[in-house]
This record gives C-alpha cells, structure tokens and sequence, in this order.
C-alpha cells in the first residue's frame, strides 16, 4: 500500500521535474548551427518562433523607424523621392542650438579669473505622452531625468575652495564649497520627497558624487529665496528642494561625467582646454549644471529647454610657480585652442579690459579688433572679443595662445630676514598708490620665548618696536628754487630741494608696543621652598620611623627616696 | 527485487552521462565565460595610506587598459588622495617614485567614494541586495557566465581587514558573501587578490567552487610598501602591486599568459613577505586559466556561415535567426537527469 501511494506521488513528481529540466535546458544552451537539427525539429521550432515575433512587436514603440518604413516601402514602389522629406510631416524635428563661451578677467592681485559657460538650448516638450527619443545636442543623460522626475528646474553644483570677495570681486556663476543641489518639480509630482530621493541617487550615479547622502536630514524648502531662473508662475514652494554637502570633494572624476554631456566631448571647441592637472591646482574651482526653461522671444508664445554648463576656476599666480606677472592660455590650461566646436553656433573668447581702456596696465597678444560692451553685475564692462569660428583667429599657426602681459613696473621689494640675536628684520618697498585708495601692509610674525637671562628687570611692561618710515615726493602747489645757495630761513631749507614741482617727506608712523609671554620669574624660589619643605617633611618622617628606638625610662623618684637610694648604695645594697 | 531495479536504474543513468562526457568535459576545462566584471576596493582613509589609493588605481588602469570597461568596473576608493589638500600635484596619484606613471589618469570613474566605502555597501554590492533607486554604475549586475576580479587593500589582520579605522570585515563574512553569490549564481569564476597585512588569513574560510585567491603574504607576517616619494612625502606603493603591475605591464588583450605566471610574482626575495595562493577550490587547473580571464574582457565570437540579409523588415528576421532550442547533447542531458532522479527518489 505505501509502495502505490509512493510510487504515484513518484510519478508525478517525476513529470514535474521532467518538464522543468526540459525549460531549463532551452534556457541553457547555446545556439547551435541550424545544420544539426533535423527536418522534424524544423515543424516544431517554426510553431515555436511564430509566437515569438508577435510578442516582439507588442513591445515596440511607436518610433519614427516604423512610419519611415512603411513610408519606405511605398516609396520605393513608386520609386521617387528620399525618405527623408516624407518623415517631417508627420514628426516635427526639434531645433537645438548649442554656444559656448569662455570670460577672462585679470584680477588686482594678478590671480586670473576664467569662466567658462557651454549652453544648449532645445525646443522640445520632455513632458509629452511619448517619450522623446531622438536625442542630437542635448545629452540623453539628462533628458531622461528631466522626463522621468517631471523636473521643472535643476541646479547643481560643485565647488572646492571659497569665492574671496574682497580679493576678486563678484563670481559670474557664485556658488557654496561642497556640492549644492536644488530642483523644481512639476506641479503633477504628486510625492515629491520620494522623486526627490530617486532623482539624488541617479545623479549620484551620473556625477560620480555622493549625492546619495542627501536625505530628509540636509533637505529644506525654501520659502522666500531660490525663486525659479526660468519662466512659470511661482506658486508653491512644496515642489522646490535644496540640499548642501560641504564635505564633498571635487576632483577629476566629477570634471569627467561633466565633460561627457557636452556635444562636442573635450575633443573640440573650448572644452579642450579642461585639463585637470591644471584646473584643481587652483585657488577656486566650481563646475555645475543648470537645466530650466526659457521663452524663445520676447513675447514668450514658446518655451524651450536650456541646459547650461558652467565652469569657474580662479588661477594663483604664486601657486603656479611664476615669476613674472604674465598669463597665457598654455600657462593657464597647458593646452591652446586650435579650433571651436564644429556643433556650435557660436564660440567666443571674451578679455575683460575694463580696467585697461588705453592698455597701459597690460596688453593682449595676439591683438583683436572686435570689442564689446556688456552690462554685467550692475556695471558696465568692455571685453576684448576672439571669435573661434572665424579662420582669422587661429593665424598662421592654427592654434591661439592668448597672451597677456602686465606692462607696469613691478615696485621694488627689498627684504632682508633676521638672525636670532646678530640683526634685525628689514622690509623696504617701493610702491605706487593709487590715488583716492587704501593700502595695507601686513606681515605675519610669531611670539617666541627668549632666554631667561635675555629678559629685562621689567618683562611684563612688553617689548618696543620702532616706527615705520614712509618716505615720499609729494605734489607742491607752489613752484620751489632748487637753488640751493639763496638765502633763505632755516627752517625751509633742511631737505634739499631736487625738484621745483615736489617736496620731500618723511613720515614717521607710531611706534608698537608688544606683549611677548613672559615666565613666572617668581616660580624658581616658590619650587625651591616647595620641593625642600616637602623633600624635608617626606624625608625626615620616614627617617624617624625607620631609625628610632624606644627605650624604656623610669620616673624620677622622691627626695625620701632619693636619699633613702643613696644610703642603701652606700650599704652595697640594691636600691628601691 | 528492489535492489536489481536500483542497480538497473543507476547504470542507465550512468550510460546516459556517459555519451556525453566528452562533449561535457571540451566545454568543461574551457572558460565558459561571457562577459568580465571587476570590483577594486580600497579601504584606507588619511593621506599616509596614499599607498592603498594607487595600489587599487593601478589595478584599475590595468583592467581597463585590456579591455573592460568602465560599466562593468565597482571602484571604490575610501579617501581621496588625488585632489587632496597636501597633494603637491593635484589630480594626480603615482606609483613611482620620480613621478613617473600618473594611474589616476583623466578618464576616471569612481562609484563609491569617501564615506561611502563600508562593509555594508561593500557587500551589498557583491550580493546583489541594494536599494531599488541605486543607479547602475554602482551595482554588480553579473550574471552566472561572468568572471568577476576582486581586489581589495588596505590595513588587515589575521582574519580580518579594516574598513577606514573604523569597523572590520572578518573573513567568515567575505566567505559568506561568495557563498551568497554562488547561491544566486552571480558568477561563473571569481578570482580574488588582497594586498594587506597577514592577507592570507582572507581566504583561509572560502567553501564555495570555482574560487581563486591570491594574497601577499601569509598569516604572521606583514605586507611592505615599496618606497617612498620625498617630494610628495608618503610611500607610493606597497610591494605585492608595484611588482603585480609591473607584471601586468606586460599582458596585451591576446596574450597567453597563464595564473601560474601571476603566482610567481613577486617571490620572498623582492617582497620580503611570502605571497601565497589557493586553487583548490577551483575546477580548472590554473595553468590553463588566461591572465586575460579575469584582468581582460576578451569576448568569444561565434561564427556563422548563413548570410543574413538586413534589408527585409524584421519580421521575417525574427524567425531565421531565432536559436534552435534542440539537439543531441541536451537530449542526453535531459534523459540522463531524468534517470538520476528516478534513481535518488527510489533510494530514499
């Protein structure tokens, strides 16, 4: 009975795992040439692939491949025109155009500023039924993350170092240190923290960043500011999302994903000059991504899409070795332009030369002709312009290597460093100020301690520092004689007088006094009676412990006593 | 009775195997991989283990530069030494004293970096279990006919390797996460390296098939690094790499040049530690296994003699390519199975 029982459950497993195998072997092997199966395979096999491409064709999408051939087959019965201008009549091709620009601007410090800025703009709709699919300037990277996250605006960036103000003035593009992501959602979002987080990690994963830290913990809304760049009605800030990394770190990963969304690659056009041996041995370096749309005339009856690309790198003249007070292309990027990006509808070199109108601080080679004046962070500023697309440019030598070289003489800085206890330091330094301005001279120093014989009777009343001595010829208002024999009274006629325009003046700043830390000079008598009151207590206790002996004494006895003693000593007898 | 049914069933099974056994055993001491996978790992973080950054960056630019791409690579990198602050060359991460070969390169893609590199990620990456919303350059999506490299450095122990100073992986975990891997059949054969201190006490716990290791040195003893840079100020490389990838130098895409060649690198003498191996768990010998195996992604081409006409509509293409699902070998294979669990299921 058990047998029966065992062998129909036997049975049934049997045909089970028979087919399974039969499933997993079509899965497993490879193809074989088709001279191996024989005639009666063929039937089943046919049965077999005729469902096949019925599933294959349910899957496809509706794409322009399809219409084209079937357009393409009518065609060819006809046996006229190309394809190509049947298609458009029923798919609109999307116009996209793509600029890039780079902006130098020479700074006081004589660090360089340059800002690149690589635009796509592209007419198209990402928020349609069917998804777009044709992609030609404007990387699919992220026209799929606009499509999938309904993302009305996207700013990110990243940044290493910190935009010195008062050194360079404003940034065209500013941005925080660390990475800085902030994004407006459409308004059909309907849970905009969950696409928040989804959109995070993909960008995490197109940047080589880690984005994926951004969570509900660094996550705000800002209410007032981060109004969007781009059209739309401002209506609810429940879809803006801003979040801030300052621990991330920028480095020739990020740049590489970067460079990959331009259409041109780093291959052609300004993008080759992004090396980045060259662009994080800086001061500032900021590259970020910025997707919003735009009107595309004034009246704003059509929007298009616009992807804009920036890169802001500020270049330390000391940093990089030099000595002389030049820059060029090659020095700045270690690479030259040798053509713009055949994609690109417009590639323009810009030199700030506002503060240069007559080039007497520096001068640009090779020398453009093209000039043009812009209103940029409320000021009004002149740029000298190389235009990329034009042959003219390049020269002889197809390739362009601005050069820009700072005329004015350097000032002369004399600076002798001191030897502890044989001389003193000595700075010297010959400078034009400019008029109606302040300068500032500082100089870093460290307090050290001396030797205790080296301090005088009185530390703590500090230690002097003499003046400083400006020595200078100023203007006169009144001609002078340079005749140095003529009467005159004594007190105009101490300075010699070289020149009938300018006097000589010496001025003598307030001298410094300086605290310098000063030991206890009392501590050396206070450590002496402490460690002898404690050397003597501790010493002597344990002395007396260890060395005294305890005898035993008898009282002193009465007189009676005594004399009672005395007398008994005298008898030879032992006393009381 | 029963016994004279089971001897009979055991010996139709064993007759149904046999027909095959050649076939089984041509296809079985070749590589049946199709597509390379390689995950790097460095678990160090501070500027003084800069070393552990160019050891796993020069393993990188090997695989690379035979051929697997980027897609296919998991780097992670716990600290970044490139555009560190104290870096005297931004950008750059060398291996050779005198600055000479620059492995961090221009065209370099880091998956996990920074915080990011911990046990956890660490082995969910190689199990397969990540969060849903991970973007596909920080998985492993391999597949059972893929050979996967994994290389791991840093500052390990006896049975265990430390995870930016702050938290360990022993080696029963590591084993454990292979065992889930061959579970799910997430690789076809996996060579393992591991460059640390004391590393062979690493890959003391494998149990499960095809499992190469190497590492440089033995339980006891202490991997060195090579030499130091003045300009720079750390040492650049440890000793096991800087002679691996002098080694590999050498290897193009068509090379010939077996695991047996990749054992002998860098001996006592050169190492100063005792670099060991294992390949007792792997089915083939390695002497037939290709360097190129595991570093290269060298891709088999099948060639067909019918000339397929790409101008008819897709349709008709649809059923003159699709794969014949039988033949002769899976035939036997099916029998066979079959009879062998006839077999087992009487026996019990």
């Amino acid at each position: 009975m058990a047998a029966h029982r065992c062998s129909c459950w036997s049975w049934l497993l049997i045909l089970f795992s028979l087919s399974v195998f039969v499933v997993a072997d079509i899965h497993e092997t490879t193809p074989v040439n088709d001279h191996h199966g024989g005639v009666d395979h063929n039937a089943q096999t046919a049965e077999q692939t005729a469902d096949q491409p019925a599933v294959e064709e349910r899957r496809w999408e509706a794409t322009e491949v399809k219409e084209a051939a079937t357009v393409d087959a009518a065609a060819d019965i006809q046996g006229t025109s190309a394809p190509e201008t049947v298609v458009p009549s029923s798919v609109p091709q999307p116009k996209d155009d793509f600029q890039e620009e780079l902006v130098i601007r020479p700074l006081h410090s004589g660090d360089i500023y340059a800002s690149f800025q690589f635009r796509t703009l592209w007419d198209t709709d990402f928020m349609r039924e069917n998804k777009v699919s044709h992609y030609r300037l404007f990387p699919k990277s992220l026209g799929q993350v606009i499509s999938k996250f309904s993302v009305r605006e996207l700013h990110i960036s990243f940044t290493q170092g910190y935009w010195r103000t008062m050194q360079w003035g404003q940034p065209f593009i500013p941005s925080p240190p660390g990475a800085e992501l902030w994004v407006w959602f459409q308004d059909s979002v309907t849970d905009v923290d969950a696409t928040w987080k989804e959109l995070t990690n993909v960008l995490s994963g197109i940047f080589c960043a880690s984005l994926n830290f951004i969570d509900s913990t660094n996550t705000v809304q800002p209410s007032a500011s981060f109004k969007p760049l781009g059209i739309g009605n401002v209506t609810d800030h429940s879809f803006l999302r801003y979040a801030t990394l300052p621990r991330e770190i920028v480095c020739t990963e990020n740049l590489t994903p970067w460079k990959k969304l331009l259409p041109c690659g780093s291959k052609a056009g300004l993008a080759v000059l992004l090396k980045s041996e060259k662009l994080f041995h800086s001061s500032f370096h900021s590259q970020a991504v910025h997707i919003r749309s735009v009107c595309q005339d004034w009246q704003c009856k059509t929007t298009s899409w616009e992807l804009r690309q920036t890169l802001n790198s500020v270049f330390d003249l000391h940093n990089s070795g030099q000595t002389k007070r030049e820059w060029s292309l090659f020095k700045m990027f270690s690479r030259t332009l040798t053509e713009a990006c055949p994609l690109a509808s417009s590639s323009k070199l810009y030199i700030d030369i506002t503060d240069n109108p007559q080039g007497e601080q520096f001068e640009l080679s090779p020398a453009t002709s093209l000039l043009s004046q812009a209103v940029v962070l409320g000021d009004r500023r002149t740029f000298s312009v190389y235009d990329l697309t034009q042959e003219t440019t390049f020269g002889s030598v197809r390739s362009l290597n601005l050069l820009i070289r700072w005329k004015s003489n350097e000032g002369y800085i004399h600076y002798e460093p001191s030897k502890d206890r044989v001389k003193p330091h000595l700075l010297e330094m010959l400078i034009q100020l400019p008029p109606n301005s302040v300068t500032e001279v500082t100089v870093q120093f460290e307090r050290a301690l001396l030797k205790w014989t080296e301090y005088p009777p009185d530390p703590n009343h500090g230690f002097y520092v003499g003046s400083s001595v400006i020595s200078s010829l100023v203007p006169s208002t009144v001609a002078m004689h340079t005749n140095s024999t003529r009467e005159r009274p004594l007190f105009s006629s101490f300075f010699p007088c070289k020149e009938e325009s300018s006097y000589f003046v010496r001025i003598y700043t307030e001298p410094l006094l300086v605290n310098l830390p000063t030991p206890d000079f009392s501590m050396p008598y206070n450590v002496i009676c402490l460690t002898c009151t404690v050397v003597a207590v501790g010493y002597g206790s344990l002395y007396n412990l260890l060395t005294r002996s305890f005898q035993i004494e008898e009282p002193n006895p009465g007189l009676a006593k005594r004399i009672a003693n005395v007398i008994r000593r005298m008898r030879g007898v032992p006393p009381l | 009775m029963k016994i004279l049914t089971l001897l009979g069933l055991f010996s139709a099974c064993f007759l149904a195997n046999s027909i095959n056994i050649e076939n089984s055993a041509g296809q079985f001491f070749s590589s049946g991989h199709t597509n390379n996978w390689a995950v790097l790992v460095c678990t160090s973080r501070f500027w003084f283990n800069y070393r552990h950054v160019a050891n796993t960056l020069s393993v990188y630019r090997s695989v690379k530069r035979l051929g697997i791409p980027d897609s296919h690579i998991v780097l992670m990198l716990a600290d970044d030494m490139a555009c560190n602050h104290r870096n005297p060359k931004p950008a750059t991460v060398f291996s050779h004293k005198n600055m000479e070969l620059n492995v961090y390169g221009d065209d370099v893609e880091v998956d996990y970096r920074g915080y990011e590199v911990t046990v956890e990620n660490f082995l969910r990456v190689l199990t397969g279990r990540l969060p849903p919303s991970t973007p596909r350059s920080k998985r492993l999506l391999s597949d059972d006919r893929s050979n996967i490299l994994i290389y791991l450095t840093g500052h390990g122990g006896n049975g265990f390797l430390k995870f930016q100073d702050s938290e360990e992986i022993s080696n029963v975990e590591l084993a454990d996460a292979f065992e889930q891997m061959w579970q799910k059949r997430r690789y076809n054969e996996l060579l393992f390296i591991i460059d640390t201190c004391q590393g062979a006490s690493m890959y003391e716990r494998f149990y499960s098939p095809n499992i190469m290791a190497l590492a440089s040195s033995q339980v006891g003893e202490d991997s060195l690094s090579h030499q130091p840079d003045l300009a720079i100020g750390v040492h650049l490389m440890d000793r096991y790499t800087f002679y691996m990838l002098e080694f590999l130098e050498d290897i193009h895409p068509a090379s010939k040049t077996n695991m047996n060649d990749l054992f002998k690198v860098c001996p006592k003498s050169q190492c100063v530690s005792t670099p060991g191996h294992r390949t007792d768990l792997f089915l083939r010998d390695p002497g037939s296994v290709l360097i190129t195996d595991f570093f290269g992604s060298v891709r088999k081409v099948e060639l067909t003699m019918d000339a397929i006409n790409l101008t008819d509509p897709i349709k008709q293409m649809e059923e003159k390519v699709f794969p014949q699902p039988h033949s002769d070998l899976t035939d036997n294979a099916v029998t066979g199975s079959f009879l062998c669990f006839c077999w087992v299921w009487t026996a019990l």
